[in-house]
């Protein structure tokens, strides 16, 4: 294998994911992207520029090669989520291009709940409005942990440093200082020319950052991880039926947080009875060391009997368990929260009933403030709202732990998802 | 924090682990679809992973259109034979047979459009509620925009303008009588993340993949094997050609490409500095733009 390809072998995935209002250029933005880092293919270039010719642009549209529906193409909006990859040398990534429209918030939750980074655009010739409140707002509530505000069509304000300021202004006094959100930078770009997105602009000299491919190669996601307390939802419970296996039992998830190795003290929950961990078990052999994000099999030194939902967690760090807690909700159904309405929680592997207990407030978009007078949760909505689950959860606060911390509420009726919801 | 870092290949091994298991965990009666094609081989290997030392807790699926390379049904065989795993095979020519569909006609007739039916009657008659693809969303633009677990109506349907919130990595499988799930273990993994994985975990493959010599014949710039399913048109010659194959389809609808890689090492440079997609081989995507799409909402994998 040629050098080139086998420093491929071993590369760090960033996942990202775009956000912004409708028309901002998140999806032209990918195409660019995608187009000046050379990962786009002949045939995908070829068919979107026939399917431009077709609607009778002069130009080839990138956003093509990400709105994929046939819908998104004919309406020339994103409607769901695209997921789109490509690698440089240093890294690999994984895009989620997700909608502007207000009709579609529940599919950007969607791209933006495993993102590292999120990228937020702004039109430059109409700053910061709603939309780009929204969405920053629930990136904010998503806690992903790194933010880029790309301020867009620059070209169709000359290349103005001004107009670049007073947005950045903007959005550091509305957002970022109200929020108060740690890791954001702001970037001048043209999405459709390709200013500052893989190669440094030669309209915008004022501007020294760098350009967004290389913030995107160089940004640190390791520390981001929570390595400190440890946390294995059992998602399955493997019991080989052969004579060699006879008494094995393994308990099959993926690490919610922290670190586990063979003879830690563990306490496994709901039980609260204290072992130890026998040993981590793999297809290729034992292994020494589960971490998040390893999805493993471990074995207990003690015949204790676990099942799909309970949890293996450091003995000396526990997570709260309780069936009370509070949260901050994102409905996504047309049809509103039923207040002390009844649904289905899904929290780890976990899965019971819980009941809608008290609103606190709701989010006002407009100013991101909090409104405790309106109760009425509805699609789109952002509220802070206390549940009682049929049974125990054990839970970290979602700033803490973002596998632990966060649940979606089912509709029982329909089967649909019909909230995402953050522990506070 | 550098020893607790794990590589992409690493990652992607263990969502795609977590999806597997969540399908066992949460359906009561799941298949595998298994094509012998390197998606469904790699997802093979890691549903042997998620739930090792015990054997796979669900079947495998193929939907036999018939017009399979034979090279591919060796493989299959031999693997299901090899791992003790059972599987479950549905052919297309039972469905023309029961006049359920009706086979095009004509030198571009493909069964590929057919095998949705199959397919769907197969999943209907042993009572299925979960087939997991290797579907990449990587391959085309319509798979770009699918879930992991793809919500089913009671006629096979997807509405890509409808689908489920899907967060974090809480997956909600939850549906009425009659309805099924798709499910996409490797959604994330591009074609050449599948080749390093291959190459990294050594994982055995149909020599299909590999530089070999074949009889083959061009139509419509696409290079065809010879065989017996594909009528020719008299203006057509068959000549020996060094090929290998990207993916693996159907033998009416997959084109070879002219390589002389036949070593997993050569195909992962070959992959590195290709220009076309590997869907760009295949005759049943170009037939028209939504082809995908259309296809996938009647059913299709
Ligand atoms: N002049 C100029 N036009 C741009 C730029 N970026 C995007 N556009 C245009 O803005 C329009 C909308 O772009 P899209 O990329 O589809 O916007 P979007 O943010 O993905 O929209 P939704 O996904 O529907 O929310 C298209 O006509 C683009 O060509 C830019 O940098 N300069
Ligand atoms: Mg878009």
């Amino acid at each position: 294998m040629s050098e080139k390809a086998s420093g491929y072998l071993d590369m760090e995935l960033l996942r990202f994911t775009t956000a912004g209002s409708v028309d901002d250029g998140k999806s032209t933005l990918i195409g660019r992207l995608l187009y000046d880092s050379k990962a786009i293919f002949e045939d995908q270039m070829e068919a979107i520029e026939i399917s431009s010719k077709k609607r009778g642009d002069e130009e080839v549209d990138l956003a093509l090669l990400t709105d994929g529906l046939r819908a998104e193409r004919e309406q020339g909006i994103t409607i769901d989520v695209a997921y789109r990859y490509f690698a440089t040398p240093k890294r690999k990534f994984i895009i989620a291009d997700t909608p502007g429209h207000i009709q579609y918030t529940r599919n950007m939750v969607t791209g933006a709940s495993t993102a590292n980074a999120a990228l937020i655009l702004v039109d430059a010739r109409n700053g910061v409005i709603e939309q780009t409140l929204r969405h920053s707002y629930i990136a904010n509530l998503l806690q992903i942990p790194h933010i880029i505000v790309c301020i867009n069509k620059m070209d169709l304000v000359d290349y103005s440093q001004e107009t670049y300021d007073k947005i950045k202004a903007d959005y550091q006094k509305m957002v970022v200082d109200k929020l108060n959100i740690k890791d954001v930078r702001f970037i001048p770009i043209s999405a459709k020319l390709g200013d500052n997105v893989v190669d440094a602009s030669t309209n915008m000299d004022w501007y020294s950052g760098s350009p967004l491919l290389d913030l995107l190669e160089n940004i640190k996601i390791v520390d981001d991880r929570n390595h400190g307390d440890a946390r294995l939802p059992v998602q399955y419970v493997i019991r080989p039926q052969s004579d060699k296996y006879h008494d094995y039992r393994g308990y099959a998830g993926r690490v919610a947080s922290g670190v586990f190795r063979p003879g830690d003290k563990v306490k496994v929950l709901p039980s609260g009875i204290e072992t130890s961990i026998k040993s981590i078990d793999s297809f290729d052999g034992e292994q020494e060391v589960a971490f998040t994000p390893q999805s493993v099999t471990v074995s207990l030194s003690d015949d204790i009997d676990l099942s799909r939902g309970d949890m293996i967690v450091d003995a000396n760090n526990v997570p709260n368990v309780g069936r009370e807690f509070k949260a901050m909700l994102c409905w996504m159904n047309e049809r509103a929260m039923m207040p002390r309405g009844k649904y289905t929680i899904k929290h780890t592997t976990n899965e019971t009933r819980c009941m809608i207990g008290d609103i606190h407030f709701k989010v006002n978009i407009d100013t991101l403030n909090e409104d405790t007078d309106d109760k009425l949760v509805g699609l789109n909505d952002i509220a802070c709202v206390s549940f009682k689950a049929a049974k125990p959860l054990f839970f970290d606060s979602y700033k803490k732990n973002r596998l632990t911390g966060s649940f979606i509420l089912i509709d029982e009726g329909t089967n649909e998802t019909v909230a995402a919801g953050m522990i506070l | 924090m550098k020893e607790y870092n794990i590589n992409h290949l690493r990652e992607l091994e263990a969502e795609s682990i977590f999806v597997i298991r969540e399908v066992a965990a949460q359906f009561e009666n799941p298949v595998m679809l298994f094509s012998g094609g390197k998606d469904s081989i790699i997802m093979f290997h890691l549903a042997r992973k998620a739930f090792a030392p015990a054997k796979v807790p669900f079947p495998m699926m193929h939907i036999d259109t018939g017009h399979n390379f034979k090279e591919t049904i060796e493989f299959r065989d031999m693997l299901m034979e090899k791992t003790g795993t059972r599987i479950i095979i549905r052919y297309v020519q039972d469905s023309i047979n029961q006049g359920k569909v009706v086979e095009e006609t004509g030198y571009n007739a493909s069964r590929n459009k057919l095998q949705t039916v199959t397919l769907l009657d197969g999943l209907e008659d042993l009572k299925i509620d979960c087939a997991m693809g290797g579907g990449r969303r990587d391959e085309e633009k319509a798979r770009a925009k699918e879930r992991f677990f793809s919500h089913r109506d009671e006629f096979g349907q997807w509405d890509p303008k409808n689908q489920r919130p899907e967060l974090w990595n809480l997956f909600n499988g939850k549906k009425n009588m009659g309805e099924h799930f798709r499910v996409f273990p490797i959604s994330n993994w591009t074609e050449m993340d599948v080749w390093q994985y291959i190459y990294l975990e050594n994982i055995e493959i149909p020599n299909l993949y590999f530089s070999h010599e074949r009889e083959v014949f061009q139509r419509d710039g696409t290079l065809l094997a010879k065989s017996d399913c594909i009528p020719m048109r008299a203006d057509e010659k068959i000549e020996k050609r060094i090929v290998r194959f990207r993916t693996i389809g159907d033998a009416t609808c997959t084109g070879a490409i002219e390589s002389k890689a036949n070593t997993l090492e050569d195909i992962i440079d070959e992959v590195a500095a290709t220009r076309t997609t590997e869907r760009g081989t295949r005759s049943d995507d170009k037939r028209s733009e939504a082809a995908m799409e259309d296809r996938k909402k009647e059913g299709y994998f």
